[in-house]
């Protein structure tokens, strides 16, 4: 993720802490945010994983350019591709990691970490340099082959300051997780 | 609220049901929050058919801003200084989690945790640590 300014703003945030079920009133209410130890409203934990909207070329947004998109519209992907013609190719494309773009049904969110340097808060304006980290393969009990990659994205503020790093793990699986 | 040093000693254990019978809409909201419209957390055709999952599942970032949500009510807001979870199963909807800090270190003004949220079956969805800033 590059991202050359994602603005901490109060009503994403209100958003956001509403999709994590977080009623502290610290992500609401200005007046209490600014009597409180913190001063401001600040941003959840994760909240910075959201920087995502402010990134031009997010894989993992549909675009309105009319590329397609993997999800379903009158089929189970708008994306027709010469191996998605019948349904048992298909199923072999998605097991083998292949939906497409963005790092679709084939990578999954192994691992995140976070770094607080210190908290962002609303009127902060972040941008994001990222880099790869580390990456290993293990075999898998329930999901065949996993190839486990780092990414290190560094938020820092309008000042140049470093305010979060962040570490995310993506594992890549040679077929959809076993539920049994 | 904020937590001290005074009120807590090492084996103590904080948890909160962070959700309950997890709903489609919720993992809706968050793909909706986060930006992150990956199709197997929203649209169970995708995810079915395609994907070959059985249901649309939640974003592992969803399990950890619900796990964060317990931190943040027990250490304060703004506290937290390192916060890291493994995602170790998948969390669908109807799920209930149950969130935990343990402390595990307490020195120099800062509370060290390890943190592990389960489902309904006692199984493990995530796991891993988190480190605070605590007053006196």
């Amino acid at each position: 993720m590059a991202v050359e300014r994602f603005p901490i703003e109060a009503s994403h945030i209100m958003m956001f802490a509403r999709s994590i079920g977080d009623d502290n009133q610290i992500y609401y209410d200005a007046d209490y945010a600014e009597n409180s130890e913190v001063g401001a409203i600040v941003a959840p934990p994760t909240f910075v994983q959201a920087g995502a909207q402010f990134d031009p070329n997010y894989g993992l947004r549909p675009r309105s350019d009319g590329k397609g998109w993997m999800g379903s519209g009158s089929q189970p992907t708008s994306i027709v591709r010469p191996t998605q013609q019948k349904t048992e190719e298909n199923e072999q494309a998605a097991s083998s990691g292949g939906s497409s773009r963005g790092g679709g049904g084939g990578v999954l969110h192994a691992e995140q970490r976070y770094e607080y340097h210190r908290h962002p808060k609303v009127g902060d304006v972040l941008s994001t340099t990222s880099r790869p980290g580390k990456t290993w393969e293990r075999q898998g009990r329930r999901s065949g082959k996993l190839v486990f990659s780092e990414s290190i994205t560094e938020y820092r503020d309008q000042n140049g300051e470093l305010v979060v790093t962040a570490t995310s793990v993506g594992v890549r699986t040679e077929r959809a997780v076993d539920q049994s | 609220m904020t937590l001290k040093s005074s009120e807590v000693s090492v084996g103590d254990t904080h948890t909160e049901r962070v959700v309950e019978d997890l709903k489609r809409t919720q993992i809706v909201m968050y793909a909706g929050a986060s930006g992150d419209y990956n199709p197997v957390h929203t649209d169970e055709i995708f995810t079915t058919k395609v994907a070959g999952y059985p249901s649309v599942f939640a974003h592992g970032m969803l399990t950890m801003g619900l796990t964060g949500r317990m931190l943040t009510n027990f250490v304060g807001d703004g506290r937290l200084t390192e916060f890291g979870v493994r995602f170790t199963s998948q969390v669908f909807p109807g799920d209930t989690l149950d969130a935990t800090a343990t402390v595990v270190g307490l020195e120099n003004g800062c509370v060290e945790l390890s943190v592990s949220t389960v489902n309904q079956n006692g199984v493990e969805v995530a796991k891993g640590s988190a480190k605070a800033r605590v007053d006196d």
